[in-house]
């Protein structure tokens, strides 16, 4: 079997998703691995993908691909499939992929198996576990045409250490490109450091327990100790004090890192679906009862408040 | 101008969904489905520009025939009419954008709106096949939008920050949460809703391109343990995390 992997870069850097689905290509694939890179200087940053098993890379690079566009980027990965006719296509679950899966699906009139954390080869086509409901089911789904698409989940497959001493074939490929009706005009970073929500290893999440905007700077705090990032509850969204990118569970992130903490939040059924698969979680809650406790693997009864301060000096302390 | 919005009828966010009998689909009995809500925001969207703007607002849902139940939660909201495809069971969303684009290529529109994705199956899929069938540009998962003469200026979040796109239209558009606030349905609007106009056409969704295997409960998680009460409890909270959970 075949497989062709989009592995996203910005700004030359690929995204750890992107090696995921990379790394769970070379596991895949009994045959060739075909990594495809978009943008600008491709086929310099494409080298280094060999160390993940890549056999060969084909570098898509012009002006146009600089920033990313839904009907250029969908030419390149047409022209790759063309070109190596694989068994499977695999891309991140990235907001990058989700959009360019689908149109690629489109375009080559094969379905797409969307954010999943599992994937296999049975009589040919992809077969693949994803979550849906929020997580609150799992469903096991098979192409029925080939190539299959599948846009894998970020952390939901382990990436394997590169191996320096395996070099790739780099292949200049070029893509009609032309007239974009749709383009990137703008792109507006978030500040350095920023580490998001679906990629951290550690969540420090705040709910209405939080009572206001200002509080979450104990959240903030604790977060910052651990190198990881602030979610919050639909609660805390609705009444505005964090933006809706931070909010986790259903209409919000499902996230899975290493430590969840949630902080005031009771734990409706919409905000669990969203966090279940973490690692390990630790709830703070006045409330004995919510529900919360019954899925975190450590809990304290107290006012997150005033836990949360003690918690981040005494993490500082062993860090 | 005129608005076309796709809307879908899903479980109620709230529901415990449960495995129907069959083991591949979800037990619909005794849940609640609603609008989803990814799709107020496309509904209230659309509302807004035709209220700026003058035009129509038509929804379009693809789904059994107790769809129309939301398709009447959208036009209380003030959408003008909605049409209907019958379809017991929505295949793959790639067969939906099929049946979908079949039936629109024939509607006359300046913006197809929708959801970013179905709070059931989470594919975040058909608004994008849709615009590729229609060959119309996409911009998925909007927070903000700006129209202004034959063009729409969106902001879409990425990991790390925002992309602002501008786009030619028509354009498929879907809607992410932050957009806007959605309204509530008027007692009026909900008396009206009813005279509105629900159009039923014949759609085919083929034969599906995904095949169901199976459908399962996730793993359960165990109930852990309480460590104790307030800042007290702390310093063993962190002893656990460190020599138990070895996370820290």
């Amino acid at each position: 079997m075949k497989v062709l992997v989009f592995a996203e870069q910005r700004n030359g850097e690929f995204r750890k998703a992107a090696v995921e689905a990379l790394c769970e290509g070379r596991r895949l694939a009994d045959g060739e691995l075909i990594a495809v890179v978009i943008g600008k200087g491709a086929a310099d940053l494409g080298g280094q993908l060999g160390a993940y098993g890549a056999d060969k890379i084909l570098a898509f690079d012009h002006d146009l691909l600089e920033l990313y566009s839904t009907e250029g980027f969908t030419a390149c990965l047409q022209k790759a499939a063309e070109t190596v006719s694989p068994d499977a296509i695999l891309m991140a679950a990235t907001a990058m992929g989700r959009d360019l899966a689908p149109r690629l699906g489109a375009r080559l009139d094969v379905p797409v198996l969307a954010d999943v954390t599992k994937l296999s080869f049975t009589d040919g086509n992809i077969e693949a576990v994803r979550p849906v409901y929020a997580g609150k089911l799992n469903v096991t789904v098979r192409s029925k045409k080939s190539p299959g698409i599948a846009t894998t989940r970020p952390k939901a497959f382990l990436p394997t250490e590169p191996d320096g001493s395996k070099t790739a074939e780099v292949v200049a490929m070029d893509a009609a490109v032309g007239d974009l009706k749709a383009r990137v005009k703008q792109v507006q970073s978030e500040a350095e450091g920023m580490i998001e929500l679906t990629e951290a290893d550690f969540i420090v999440s705040g709910g209405r327990g939080m009572k206001s905007a200002e509080n979450f700077k104990i959240i903030e705090d604790l977060a910052k100790v651990l190198g990881g990032a602030v979610g919050a509850s639909r609660a805390a969204v609705d009444s505005d004090w964090r933006g809706h990118g931070d909010q986790v569970g259903q209409t919000g992130k499902v996230v899975a890192p290493t430590l969840y903490i949630a902080a005031g939040i009771s734990g409706a059924i919409q905000h669990l679906a969203g966090m279940t698969s973490s690692k390990v979680i630790v709830a703070i809650n006045k409330d004995a009862d919510a529900p919360i406790f019954k899925i975190a693997d450590y809990g304290i009864v107290g006012d997150a408040m005033e836990v949360l301060p003690v918690l981040t000096e005494a993490i500082k302390a062993v860090k | 101008m005129n608005i076309l919005v796709c809307v879908k009828h899903v479980p109620d966010t709230e529901t415990a969904v449960k495995i129907g009998s069959d083991g591949k689909s979800i037990s619909t009995q005794d849940v609640n489905f609603i609008l989803n809500p990814y799709d107020e925001y496309a509904v209230e969207e659309a509302l807004k520009i035709k209220e700026d703007k003058g035009g129509e607002v038509t929804l379009i849902t693809l789904g059994p025939e107790e769809a129309k139940k939301t398709l009447r939660t959208g036009l209380a909201m003030g959408a003008d009419k909605a049409i209907h495809l019958p379809c017991d069971a929505p295949p793959d969303s790639l067969s939906i954008a099929n049946a979908l684009a079949e039936v629109i290529k024939d509607i006359e529109y300046d913006l197809i709106f929708c959801g970013k994705q179905a709070m059931d199956n989470d594919n975040a899929q058909v608004p994008i096949m849709l615009a590729e069938k229609l060959g119309l540009p996409n911009v998925s998962a909007i927070t903000k939008l700006e129209l202004e003469d034959g063009t729409a200026v969106a902001h879409r979040e990425f990991e790390g920050g925002v992309e602002v796109v501008e786009t030619s239209l028509p354009a498929v558009i879907s809607a992410h949460k932050g957009l806007n606030e959605p309204r509530y349905a008027s007692l009026k609007g909900i008396m009206m809703a009813k005279k509105k106009p629900i159009e039923d056409k014949p759609c085919d969704c083929g034969d599906a391109a995904i095949e169901i295997v199976d459908v399962t409960y996730p793993q359960q998680r165990a109930g852990g343990k309480i460590v104790g009460e307030g800042t007290e409890a702390v310093p063993e909270l962190v002893k656990l995390l460190q020599e138990e959970a070895k996370v820290i």
